[in-house]
């Protein structure tokens, strides 16, 4: 049977990450040739609540589409930290922003953190590129899709007065990430 | 040249789904979690010269839908549980005045205005019996983002070819759900359109069962002068309470449908030709249910999937089949408490047990639940 690798975007709502999961599935679907599902799940409210948006990514056909055991997670928030970080695989990746998550989960997976939203809205300038950054950031870490494939899936999606600024975004994300792992 | 691709949500492919089927004209009233129908045909249908109208509420959204459909549009609305209880009424006046039509409505929790962005199947039930008295009802439940544009094309086929209201019922995680999707090209998908009258005006009847259990239908306010009316009717269209015509056209009116059910029952059966036992699952349940048969084989347990693509009218006489072959156990998971289940023991006869999985927390039913079940059974 085809492999699954399960990534989850979790924090709360308003910060792009149900886009952010959307894109990431895209990439993969569109760009990469693989098959991919994104799903979510979000309360009433338009902004604040949990919010969550699972990629299921796989070379097959995806029965399932939620996520089962996590390979990688992004956490936005503290709340989403804890709750999510229990789903993840032995040896999977936790990505959280150092500022908003200042109790790191401990477990058997990798943590990688660096301040996400300061970077987005001091070194890209607007905090709005917040879910941009972090999905370079995923996209680095999870290694499924080439880098070319994820930016060309960003740039896809915004107006076009916002590309530089998403590209830009994208790519600090992608490079803060790996200057994190190392 | 390669067929076109998209990565799109189940709603969004329903939109265009409808539109390749023909639709030109919707009327709703926004409803989480279906309001992307809407958003991308309020985009779409002006494009076309087609009609998208925002009504004040989903009983008007209905009445506008019967409007247009009887004035000759394909036509189509789209709603979650609440706004499907409020047209209940004028769902039963599209069965008994014969309205071809289509309700496209995401299944959220429920009762009342219940969990509104969670996932459920519960709405099943008042596909069939939401309105009141004998009428026909037609459900298709997809599982997949291809399958909600197939499947709304084939409600559109359906309503025309059996001139009377169809849902589509997909639960909130297909409607939601992203996948890539691959468009048909022009004509590759057989569209039907609706019988025209062939006699001239002063000799229609709107009812005319000459022409079989599916008389042809003239567009209203064409040179076809008709009644249209709640009432029981004649075949003329006017009211009537003679009983033999009341009997004999209620009678024609739930054949119509019952007696096709060969036509408009679709259904999957995934590894059952050796299955001992049978998961009867629909939309993203059954989704669920594939990845738990296939570990169950892994492990050496024989089971398989009938999926429902049709869910009314239900599949009774294959499951009676299956039963009779020989099954150890049914097992129907469902997000509502046992609404197939009940059903599936109904038409199975007592030939085998039917073992149920119900959640209604607004959480999917997982491969995990389904697979401990199947270890239930000895």
């Amino acid at each position: 049977m085809s492999k699954r690798y399960e990534i989850r975007f979790s924090g709360a709502g308003g910060q792009g990450l149900i886009l952010a999961g959307v894109i990431m599935a895209e990439a993969a679907s569109i760009y990469e040739g693989l098959q991919a599902v994104q799903s979510q799940s979000y309360g009433p409210e338009a902004r604040g609540g949990s919010s969550k948006s699972e990629v299921i990514i796989s070379d097959g056909p995806i029965d399932y589409p939620k996520a089962t055991i996590v390979d990688a997670l992004l956490a936005l928030t503290q709340e989403a930290a804890d709750k999510y970080s229990v789903d993840l695989k032995e040896g999977g990746v936790l990505l959280i922003d150092s500022e908003l998550v200042t109790k790191q989960p401990k477990g058997n997976f990798k943590v990688v953190s660096f301040p996400i939203t300061s970077t987005a809205k001091n070194e890209v300038g607007r905090e709005i590129v917040t879910n941009i950054v972090a999905l370079g950031a995923m996209v680095a870490l999870t290694g499924m899709i080439t880098r070319e494939n994820a930016e060309k899936a960003v740039l896809a999606r915004v107006p076009e007065a916002f590309l530089e600024l998403n590209k830009k975004a994208f790519n600090i994300g992608y490079e803060k990430a790996l200057a994190a792992l190392a | 040249m390669g067929k076109k691709v998209a990565f799109l949500q189940g709603n969004e492919a329903a939109a265009h789904g409808a539109l390749y089927a023909g639709c030109n004209f919707f009327a709703g009233y926004p409803i989480t979690p279906s309001t992307e129908v809407a958003e991308v045909l309020s985009a779409e249908l002006p494009k076309i010269g087609g009609k998208f109208i925002q009504m004040e509420d989903e009983i008007g959204a209905m009445a506008a839908l019967l409007g247009g459909a009887l004035a000759g549009s394909k036509a189509l609305t789209s709603t979650s549980g609440p706004g499907l209880s409020l047209k209940q009424e004028l769902i039963g006046y599209g069965c008994i005045a014969e309205i071809p039509c289509v309700i496209y409505n995401v299944m959220r929790g429920g009762p009342s205005t219940g969990m509104p962005t969670g996932p459920s199947q519960s709405d099943v039930m008042c596909a069939k019996w939401g309105t009141h008295g004998d009428h026909p009802a037609i459900c298709l439940v997809p599982a997949s983002v291809q399958e909600t544009y197939e499947e709304v094309i084939r409600a559109f086929n359906l309503s025309e070819k059996y001139r009377t209201p169809v849902m589509v019922m997909p639960d909130e995680i297909v409607a939601h759900m992203r996948e890539r999707i691959v468009f048909p090209e022009k004509g590759e998908i057989e569209i039907i359109d609706r019988k025209s009258p062939t006699v001239p005006p002063e000799q229609y009847k709107p009812y005319d069962t000459s022409f079989g259990d599916v008389p042809p239908l003239a567009s209203f306010g064409s040179e076809y002068r008709f009644h249209v009316t709640g009432l029981n009717k004649m075949q003329d269209g006017f009211p009537t309470t003679k009983a033999s015509v009341v009997q004999e056209e209620e009678e024609r009116q739930v054949r119509k449908v019952e007696g096709n059910a060969d036509d408009i029952v679709k259904f999957e059966e995934y590894l059952l030709d050796d299955a001992e036992i049978v998961v009867v699952a629909f939309g993203s349940t059954s989704r669920s249910a594939r990845y738990a048969v296939n570990e169950a084989r892994k492990e050496g347990i024989k089971a398989g999937m009938f999926r429902l693509i049709t869910y009314w009218p239900f599949p009774e006489k294959q499951l009676l089949a299956l039963a009779k072959r020989g099954v150890k156990a049914f097992i129907t998971p469902e997000m509502n408490l046992g609404m197939t289940h009940g059903l599936v023991k109904g038409c199975t006869e007592g030939n085998a047990p039917v073992l149920g999985i119900f959640r209604v927390d607004g959480e999917p039913i997982n491969p995990g639940q389904i697979l401990d079940k199947m270890k239930e059974v000895k």
